[in-house]
């Protein structure tokens, strides 16, 4: 059992590794090549060592997730690109500031007598300054090569896949199997690489060319690796019988990417899954038609991207998103797959019938004494606002959870309401009862299959699609995330049993 | 074949070095003496340009160094550090030939020849020292390895910053000897510079004695014993004298008893 899901994801170890160096490197490589030159003017120019600083000492303390995410909107782009740019900023401050160290912790006698003999400004940093300084230089690199591997994992969710996709998918899915192969492959990649560095700083400072060689060797030895996942990937991009299908970071996200990747792979597509992706990232990707589809819920696109908060009933928002989709971005919305992941909030079921609350309306007049818990975007989205002012609730703390705390914390009282995804497995699983929206105050969310604009054009893609389209059912939707985050199925089992499920809903 | 002609510099208000005239003829050593801050350093690096002066004229084998390209006029004279002169990073034999790859010496095998030669001048073993970084040098040696250095590219004009300082007396004594028979056999023509009154002495054809940056007077050691300028410099050949008497006396006690 052990073994077989060690097996099923060291499989995906090629793909993920070979990103995830490659990023490290190439940031590395432009970080180190843009941070040495410019520390070294700062050195000269008196002035400019300040500001220079001070960026990349502000670079450092923006969290690294909203670096990395704020590279999609400023470069337009989601993958590499932003990726990239994310983490040669993060990379830069180490190197900068070491090197300005190193440069003017050279004791000036040094500096002196290298004038005194003749030097030019060039030869006493070659020979003079850089040779002194590279151990303090070298301990910047270092520093740099072990966050960036780290952070490297962050670039998962702006849609370049690394390490991180194990960790996010891993943590989501209670599948603590990946996580643990991400973190210890992160983890050696960052021992092997400081090895390297370490090995190429001796031989240079001992001018031993072998030990040069080997270093240089191995660095080359973790570039080739990195490069044939692009290969392979530039290979599988040529013509349009390739799709690639995005997923959020969640159970229910990575069965129905799944499921879909099956059917478009039966039909003779080669199909590419880009996933734990950031929710806008996800959206923007798929109008720039660099996804060519996902499934979104009808809610999230009302309020987020239609900045709409009225509530005209479940048929009348799919029709007005769809047609919305279609007039602002050229995306086709091909239906609803059937079930609907909603907000909702949820208690223990105990808890629930002491208090006698079956619904939202209840709890309201209970709140003052009551705490709740959402996941990190619950208590900023329209739909808590909306909750707050029509129900008139007035919680007497609130608390934001990762959502895979938040269901033990309801589940242990340390709180006594939590938001909830109505198709969450662990609904049941956790003894839970959703609170009904007995006002309709939120709105729905019908999961739906969108296409980008350049794969709408796709009528065989849209076949086979097509069966999936209405056929998987709330009750179905909550046992297959079950599976998964109970049961410790893979998501492979879960794509299985629910493609069943469709298949045995067809016969009758 | 070094002319200072009223030279001063002054930093940042204060008159380090006030309108200083000096000659030092070609052969000769001339040694300038002086406390600390009596601006005989500032003197000593304003003559390669490490300090540019402030007002007056510099000239080395009759040019005006003002006019010269401060890189290439360094580079055609030797010197001597007081203390951290060698590179770390760097060995005994690449230490000794900065000054030729500076200059762009072609030749490998000549330059590796002609550190040898300065090795042996300077009494270290080729064989054995080229090889060594300086931390694997005891204080004479380096300061052997600096002299070696400033010499390799054959200057007519050394200068040497307080080059025995920082040793003990026995190997002082003994570099001061072997640095006045290399300055008389290589026919160099040297300043240098100390606040020990005695090296001053033993070494210099002539003395200089500097105080708050002028010159105060400047004539053979015999001659500033007989006949010193002002009572400064009477002062300064005090200590030599008490000291010298002491020595007698304690002599003749160990006679006595």
């Amino acid at each position: 059992m052990i073994t077989s899901r060690l097996a099923e994801q060291l499989a995906l170890l090629p793909e993920y590794l070979g990103n995830h160096m490659i990023l490290t490197l190439c940031a590395l490589a432009i970080g180190i090549s843009i941070s040495i030159p410019v520390a070294l003017l700062a050195t000269r120019v008196g002035w400019l060592e300040w500001p220079v600083l001070a960026f990349a000492g502000v670079m450092q303390t923006v969290p690294a997730l909203a670096l990395l995410a704020l590279m999609v909107p400023l470069l337009g782009r989601i993958g590499f690109a932003p990726a990239l740019a994310g983490l040669v900023l993060y990379s830069m401050f180490p190197v900068l500031r070491n090197t300005v160290t190193g440069i003017k912790g050279v004791d000036p006698a040094y500096v002196e007598a290298a004038r005194a003999l003749g030097m030019t400004d060039g030869q006493l940093l070659w020979r003079v300054q850089l040779p002194l300084a590279a151990p303090v230089i070298v301990a910047g690199i270092r520093i740099a090569s072990v966050w960036v591997v780290g952070i490297a994992t962050l670039s998962t969710p702006v849609g370049s896949p690394s390490l991180g996709n194990y960790i996010f998918s891993g943590l989501q899915t209670q599948n603590f199997t990946a996580v643990l192969v991400g973190v210890v492959a992160a983890a050696a990649l960052a021992m092997v690489l400081d090895l390297l560095i370490r090995l190429i700083e001796i031989a240079v400072s001992r001018r031993n060319l072998a030990l040069g060689m080997t270093g240089a060797l191995g660095l080359a030895l973790l570039a080739i690796p990195a490069l044939v996942p692009i290969l392979a990937t530039a290979e599988g991009r040529v013509g349009e019988r390739s799709v690639v299908i995005g997923a959020k970071t969640f159970t229910e996200q990575y069965i129905i990417a799944e499921l879909l990747r099956r059917r478009a792979d039966d039909s003779g597509y080669r199909v590419s899954n880009l996933q734990s992706l950031g929710s806008t990232v996800v959206f923007d990707a798929l109008k720039a038609s660099r996804l060519d589809c996902y499934v979104d819920y009808s809610g999230t696109i009302w309020a987020n991207y239609m900045k709409r908060r009225d509530q005209p009933g479940r048929q009348s928002v799919l029709k007005i998103m769809s047609a919305w989709l279609l007039k602002e971005h050229g995306i086709v919305c091909l239906g609803s797959l059937g079930f609907e992941n909603a907000y909702a909030l949820a208690m223990r079921k105990d808890r629930a019938s002491s208090l006698g609350v079956r619904t939202i309306s209840d709890l309201a007049s209970r709140t003052p004494t009551l705490s709740i818990g959402g996941d990190y975007e619950f208590f900023a989205r329209p739909e808590w606002e909306a909750l707050r002012e029509q129900y008139q609730l007035k919680f007497a703390a609130r608390r934001s959870f990762d959502p895979t705390l938040m269901y033990p914390a309801v589940q242990r009282g340390v709180v006594d309401v939590i938001s909830a995804f109505t198709t969450d497995g662990r609904i049941p699983a956790f003894g839970l009862v959703l609170l009904r929206d007995d006002r309709q105050i939120l709105p729905p969310y019908d999961a739906v299959l969108l296409l980008s604009p350049a794969a709408a054009r796709n009528t065989r893609l849209k076949r086979a699609f097509q069966p999936v389209i209405g056929r998987i059912s709330d009750e179905e939707m909550r046992q297959a995330n079950m599976l998964v985050d109970l049961k410790k199925s893979s998501i492979s089992q879960a794509a299985d049993w629910l493609s069943g499920q469709i298949e045995a809903g067809k016969k009758p | 074949m070094i002319r200072l002609e009223g030279v001063t510099k002054i930093f940042e208000g204060f008159r380090a070095v006030d309108r200083f005239s000096l000659v030092v003829d070609q052969g000769e050593l001339m040694v300038l003496v002086g406390e600390s801050g009596s601006g005989k350093t500032t003197t000593l690096k304003m003559i390669n340009r490490l300090i540019d002066p402030s007002g007056g004229r510099i000239f080395v084998a009759g040019r005006d160094t003002g006019d010269q390209d401060p890189v290439l006029l360094r580079r055609s004279i030797g010197y001597v550090f007081q203390k951290i002169g060698l590179f770390p990073h760097m060995t005994v034999a690449r230490n000794v030939s900065i000054v030729p790859a500076l200059l762009g010496w072609k030749d490998k095998a000549a330059v590796n020849r002609r550190v040898d030669e300065l090795l042996e001048v300077v009494g270290l073993e080729p064989e054995r020292y080229r090889h060594r970084y300086p931390n694997e040098l005891s204080g004479g040696q380096r300061q052997r390895v600096g002299v070696a250095r400033a010499l390799v590219a054959k200057p007519a004009v050394v200068l040497m910053d307080e080059p025995f300082g920082a040793l003990d007396a026995i190997t002082r004594s003994r570099l001061q000897k072997e640095y006045l028979r290399l300055h008389k056999s290589l026919g160099l023509t040297t300043l240098m510079v100390t606040h020990d009154i005695m090296e001053a002495f033993f070494l210099g054809d002539r003395v200089a004695v500097m105080k708050d940056g002028r010159l105060l007077q400047c004539d053979a050691p015999g001659k500033l014993l007989r006949r010193p300028a002002d009572g400064y410099v009477e002062s300064l050949l005090e200590t030599p004298r008490t000291q010298l008497i002491r020595l007698e006396a304690i002599a003749s006690e160990d006679d006595k008893s």
